[in-house]
């Protein structure tokens, strides 16, 4: 299996396999820095096993590398001694976890209900339409937009609601998308 | 009546009210040292806690209304425990969509939410409580990361606190974007670091919940209420609210059609149409045509229905419908019912965690045959399948009640709303066949739902 022109490069030069879990690999190997690792080791003491560090170690891994990928997935598990495939598991089951390189601002239009009445679904299809026809997660040509889709940010009394990365953003309605657009940088 | 004083939200409005210097000048943590001061002299035990909060009538602010003192009960005594240490569990999860009143207790007020777990710990036995807050909310959890710190650097939580004996440590976990993991079970698996699959009850959290030992999940606003009952007394807690079973200061969550959508803080049980005033009315003067009392997971109300409306547990429940997070969405008369009703199946369609066949299988399912009626693409028979398949969906059919409250809209909307879903059906003049009214399974649902939101 291993050695192929087709072999991703985790598989070669004897590193474990990663399974069949179907994570997009990065290219290279990938392991924490020392600042990571230094809050790697202060997260272990916070919980009485292992595993439980797993989530908060994901989103350190996610901050290091951007997204998550085979490689991320690999390191995580050899650090934590769990099975690449079982991290790949939780990885896939929660939405916030990238998959996939994102765009330097990740556009999140909450669709749920409160937004819907303010008209969220047409704000969600002008901001793709307004930023180069993009399709649902499908990063701009020049890499600075994803534009995706979410559930409730518990934000409802300021909809539509957006998120941007980290932040939140209020009453982002049609009329006011070009202003919102033009203030990410 | 005197005008309310706020409880919760008194400190919302001061500068920097996140900070410990400002809670603390504000009679913050007094109640902490009192307990912590009183546990060598025996004046202060866990069962005087306990007793306290029995006696002021908290129920869960999470969903359910469930007693909190007598949730606590449930633990184990320590001869029978093995053991095994007690967890207490903040559920900062907040993602019923409508809700965003956990989000601004934490955000404006941490140590308020600090000081009632710190207590709570107290009264469980519990050396390590968690608040498990939802991944999106990142500058929530800094500002309760920051309030933690604080804490340990004043000698308010870590090993022998203020040389009481009494060892707590707080920490915040973030979790990662998925709405099951409020369901209390699923977030213990969560926190375990799994899948956010919800558990097969019982056994139940208390008895075997996070790492298999003894666990109370409980509600931000819940926990942050106990600091006030300690405060100031359970006789002043038990008498704001409509009856001794509804008590206490409570956050509503306003959004939709109001013309000032936020969190408002009035006692629990204020009628509707009060609560809507305070929000500033309907949007534009229109009339109401629905309301969601409790989060999309709750049964629709008409505007008849909500007229003398009190907002809490039981006054909801009587309506057929849950108080749940206190998530009020509005929907005015120019609200497409149908469209409404597609988008909330949309959201449950998503969050299904995958477990059980009827949730899985009939989460979308129901989507997209709301979607196609909207579309114009609807068959005469879609309704009645549509209620046909709702009602293999719940009803304990499955291990959460998840699935429950993915059909309350749905058999609510259709229910109280049926002309919009027919005018959508392209030959709806010509109906030839009854649908049977589903309004007894709205009820039973409704109850389920209630009870399931608890342990
Ligand atoms: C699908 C589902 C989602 C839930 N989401 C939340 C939530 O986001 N926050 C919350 O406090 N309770 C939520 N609950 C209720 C919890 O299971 C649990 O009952 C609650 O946290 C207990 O706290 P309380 O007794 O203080 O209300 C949810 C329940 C279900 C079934
Ligand atoms: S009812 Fe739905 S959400 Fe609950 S355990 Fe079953 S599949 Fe998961
Ligand atoms: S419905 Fe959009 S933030 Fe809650």
């Amino acid at each position: 299996m291993s050695g192929g022109p087709n072999t991703p490069v985790s598989e070669q030069a004897g590193n474990p396999r990663v399974g069949e879990h179907g994570a997009l690999s990065c290219g290279h190997e990938l392991s924490f820095s020392p600042d990571a690792r230094k809050e790697f080791e202060r997260l272990l003491t916070r919980y009485p096993t292992k595993m439980a560090a797993l989530l908060p170690v994901l989103w350190l891994a996610q901050k290091e590398w951007g997204w998550i990928s085979r490689e991320a997935v690999d390191h995580v598990a050899s650090i934590l001694d769990l099975s690449p495939a079982f991290v790949w598991g939780v990885v896939t089951f929660y939405t916030m976890y990238n998959r996939t390189p994102v765009g330097k601002h990740l556009i999140q239009v909450c669709t749920s209900i409160s937004c819907h009445l303010a008209g969220a679904e047409e704000v969600l299809t002008e901001c793709r339409r307004k930023l180069g026809d993009l399709k649902p997660g499908e990063t701009s040509a020049d890499g600075r937009y994803t534009v995706i889709s979410v559930e409730c940010l518990a934000q409802c009394d300021k909809a539509p609601a957006v998120m941007v990365n980290d932040d939140d953003y209020a009453l982002v309605t049609n009329d006011k998308l070009d202003a919102f657009l033009g203030s990410l940088k | 009546m005197p005008p309310y004083e706020p409880v919760l939200m008194a400190r919302f409005g001061k500068a920097d009210s996140t900070l410990l210097e400002g809670y603390r000048e504000d009679g913050g943590y007094v109640s902490w040292l009192k307990v912590l001061g009183g546990i060598s002299s025996g004046e202060w035990t866990t069962t005087k806690v306990i007793d306290m909060v029995k006696a002021a009538g908290l129920r869960g602010r999470g969903g359910a209304g469930f007693p909190t003192g007598l949730k606590w009960t449930f633990i184990p005594a320590k001869e029978k425990r093995q053991g095994k240490p007690v967890y207490l569990l903040c559920n900062a999860d907040e993602s019923e969509p409508g809700t965003f009143k956990d989000r601004l207790l934490m955000e404006k007020d941490p140590h308020q939410l600090l000081e009632g777990m710190m207590i709570s710990s107290f009264a469980l036995e519990a050396k390590h409580a968690y608040i498990y807050i939802r991944g999106e909310m990142v500058h929530c959890a800094e500002i309760l990361n920051a309030a933690v710190n604080e804490c340990y650097a004043a000698g308010l939580l870590g090993a022998n606190i203020q040389g009481s004996g009494i060892d707590l440590d707080i920490t915040v976990h973030r979790g990662a974007g998925a709405y099951i993991c409020g369901e209390e079970t699923a977030l213990i698996e969560s926190l375990e670091g799994k899948r956010g699959h919800p558990r097969i009850k019982p056994p139940f959290p208390a008895v075997s919940g996070v790492w298999a030992c003894p666990t109370i999940v409980n509600n931000v606003e819940t926990l942050a209420c106990v600091k006030h009952i300690l405060d100031r007394g359970s006789d002043w807690f038990k008498g704001i609210g409509r009856n001794e079973k509804n008590t206490g200061p409570k956050l509503y969550c306003m959004s939709g059609h109001v013309e000032k959508p936020g969190v408002y803080e009035a006692a629990m049980g204020i009628p509707f149409l009060d609560l809507l005033a305070l929000a500033g009315g309907v949007k534009g003067g229109r009339r109401i045509k629905a309301v969601i009392p409790g989060g999309a997971s709750a049964a629709m109300l008409t505007e008849a229905e909500v007229q003398n409306l009190p907002m809490d547990f039981d006054g909801v429940a009587a309506a057929k419908s849950m108080l749940g997070s206190a998530a009020i969405v509005v929907m005015d008369e120019t609200t497409d019912m149908p469209k409404a009703v597609t988008n909330i199946s949309k959201f449950f369609a998503h969050e299904s965690c995958g477990q059980c066949t009827p949730c899985r299988e009939g989460t979308p399912w129901l989507n997209k045959m709301l979607t196609r009626l909207v579309n114009g693409q609807g068959k005469r028979q879609d309704l009645d399948l549509l209620l046909q398949i709702a009602g293999q969906m719940g009803n304990g059919m499955t291990i959460c009640v998840f699935a429950d409250a993915a059909i309350a809209p749905v058999l609510s909307g259709i229910a109280k709303f049926r002309s919009e879903f027919e005018a959508y059906l392209t030959v709806a003049k010509n109906l030839d066949y009854a649908l049977a009214a589903p309004e007894e399974n709205t009820l039973k649902i409704a109850d389920r739902v209630a009870e399931g939101m608890h342990s």
